[in-house]
């Protein structure tokens, strides 16, 4: 555990040189979903009682989750990796595989939270009736860890920085704008809704607007989640121990 | 008993090409071993494997007497290594790479400060140790590569290509501090194409072609294959060509026989010269 806490701190290091810029930069895409979406196409539009608005703030806040999580991570290790190559460093380290997984993966949940609070912060000014529960900041922590350890899982396979920009565009974009973000699956087609289902994304987003909007909770998409979370947990320990080639 | 690594049978393919083939070397506790060979000979491989980071296709090794394969985690602990790459983390300062090395070896907290204050000192880069990276030259980088493979002072030191690119000041104090080191008792693994390098430092070399050991001797065993002395004919047109003689008198008695058009030097011969004849090509700097 201390040892994660060591590679932790390198990256928390490195993030406290520039937060400023990086706060900046992480606001933008949420910001602007909420103003295009939230304020300009959706207006008008109501969803069983709550205002648009009030219906896609949780959801964003899932999708800032799930990219910062997912970035933060997965891009890190992966300069670290390919271009710095300062993770072999760490391979050589007596570090057990579980502690340096865990690590890499914590600055994905940091930077995940910090990302999601921030814009949380700018929607309240907003839209104040967002109910922040006890559910809720586990349900978005357990979303940040999820993405975090499957940015951990794409960077450690990764053979190039193409490879993640092309896992970058096949998986996270699809599911930016299907899992559950902009609209209710209640809406799709029954074929199209079981393939939405497959998202891990799609239940973060189901569990955190329930748990914002103060309505009953969906359990079992939080034990999907979960299910997620070791998935990718396990899918990282596998390519991190069969890694050196 | 004493060997801190043991090596039989290693062999690495890249695509059934053959990178290692069959090496076997052992390195004793102490030594000060010199790993020469041509540029994609398979050193940094050989390293790569003995430090865990590349998996064997097949042979074994012991370091400090531990299965590599088997307990990785236990010769983490015995092992340093400066590689032949830049692995610093490039976000982190100078410092902060340390401390993050030392963090990993576990040294508690008042001992790590005082550990990278001697080190840095000691490579003189206590004025750049709140620099990124970026910010400091391609030798200050090497430097901190060092400092950081010291930290946790390690029993054994692998140094691949270590003072690469360093001027030749600094390149003098490196040497000092590798004898430092091995005198104090840490086993040193190096490999360099700087071959003078190996001959001021190591008590023994093997010579690594095509990813096969086809030497192995200290510096002066190595010479006396060869022979003592060299003679240099410098003819006009098709270069230079080099003879040896086990002492000086074969080599006047060889002069002497010429005739007196050719231009000749009479030399000792050097490692240089044995690593020559042995792997057929001039060693290309980096
Ligand atoms: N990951 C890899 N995949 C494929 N081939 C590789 C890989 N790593 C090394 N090789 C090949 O192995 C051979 C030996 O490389 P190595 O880096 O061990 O040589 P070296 O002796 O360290 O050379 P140099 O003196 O240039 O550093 C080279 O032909 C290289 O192309
Ligand atoms: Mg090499």
């Amino acid at each position: 555990m201390i040892d994660a806490y060591s590679i932790l701190w390198s990256d928390l290091a490195a993030l406290k040189r520039r937060w400023p810029r990086y706060l900046l930069t992480t606001l933008m895409s949420p910001v602007l979903y909420l103003v295009a979406f939230g304020w300009g196409l959706g207006r008008g539009i109501n969803m069983n009682g709550t205002s648009y608005l009030e219906f896609v703030i949780p959801g964003i806040i899932a999708l800032t989750s799930m990219t910062t999580s997912f970035n933060g991570a997965g891009t890190r290790l992966n300069v670290d990796r390919l271009y710095f190559k300062s993770f072999d460093e760490c391979l050589m380290a007596p570090v057990g595989l579980p502690s340096l997984l865990l690590g890499k993966a914590l600055i994905g949940v940091v930077r995940g939270v910090l990302s999601s609070v921030a814009f949380l912060l700018v929607a309240m000014l907003i839209a104040p009736h967002i109910h922040i529960s006890l559910p809720f900041v586990i349900g978005l922590l357990l979303s940040c860890l999820t993405f975090a350890f499957l940015g951990v899982l794409a960077a450690l396979l990764a053979r190039s920085h193409e490879d993640m920009a092309t896992f970058g565009s096949l998986i996270l974009m699809p599911m930016t704008f299907l899992g559950g973000t902009f609209f209710s699956l209640s809406q799709v087609p029954f074929g199209l809704k079981m393939a939405l289902y497959a998202l891990p994304l799609t239940h973060a987003s189901l569990f955190l607007r329930a748990a914002a909007l103060d309505q009953p909770l969906p359990w079992t998409s939080f034990l999907v989640l979960m299910g997620f979370f070791f998935a990718f947990l396990g899918g990282g320990m596998m390519a991190l121990k069969r890694m050196s080639v | 008993m004493d060997n801190i690594i043991d090596i039989s049978g290693l062999s690495k393919e890249y695509s059934g090409k053959k990178v290692v083939d069959g090496l076997n070397l052992s390195v004793e506790q102490g030594e000060l071993f010199g790993f020469l060979g041509p540029n994609g000979a398979g050193k940094t491989t050989t390293i790569r494997i003995l430090t865990t980071l590349t998996k064997p296709t097949s042979g074994t090794v012991l370091i400090n007497g531990i299965d590599a394969a088997k307990d990785p985690g236990k010769v983490k602990e015995v092992f340093g290594v400066v590689q032949q790459h830049l692995s610093l983390n490039r976000d982190l300062t100078i410092g902060e790479n340390l401390e993050l090395h030392a963090r990993l070896h576990h040294i508690e907290a008042a001992e790590r400060k005082k550990r990278i204050a001697d080190l840095l000192d000691y490579v003189e880069l206590s004025d750049h140790r709140d620099y990124l990276i970026d910010d400091v030259s391609g030798g200050m980088k090497r430097r901190a590569m060092i400092a950081r493979a010291l930290l946790h002072r390690p029993k054994l030191l692998f140094l691949d290509e270590p003072t690469v690119g360093l001027d030749a000041q600094t390149r003098r104090r490196v040497w000092d501090l590798i004898r430092r080191m091995n005198r104090e008792g840490a086993t040193v693994f190096l490999t360099t194409h700087y071959i003078e390098e190996a001959e001021a430092l190591c008590q023994r070399v093997g010579v690594l072609h095509h990813g096969k050991l086809i030497a192995i001797g200290s510096p002066l065993e190595l010479r006396q294959t060869l022979g003592l002395v060299a003679v240099e004919l410098q003819g006009d047109g098709n270069g230079t060509t080099y003879r040896y003689f086990p002492d000086r008198a074969q080599a006047s008695k060889f002069i002497q026989d010429l005739p007196s058009s050719e231009r000749v030097i009479m030399r000792a011969s050097n490692l240089e010269d044995v690593f020559i004849e042995l792997t057929g090509q001039k060693v290309t700097g980096d």
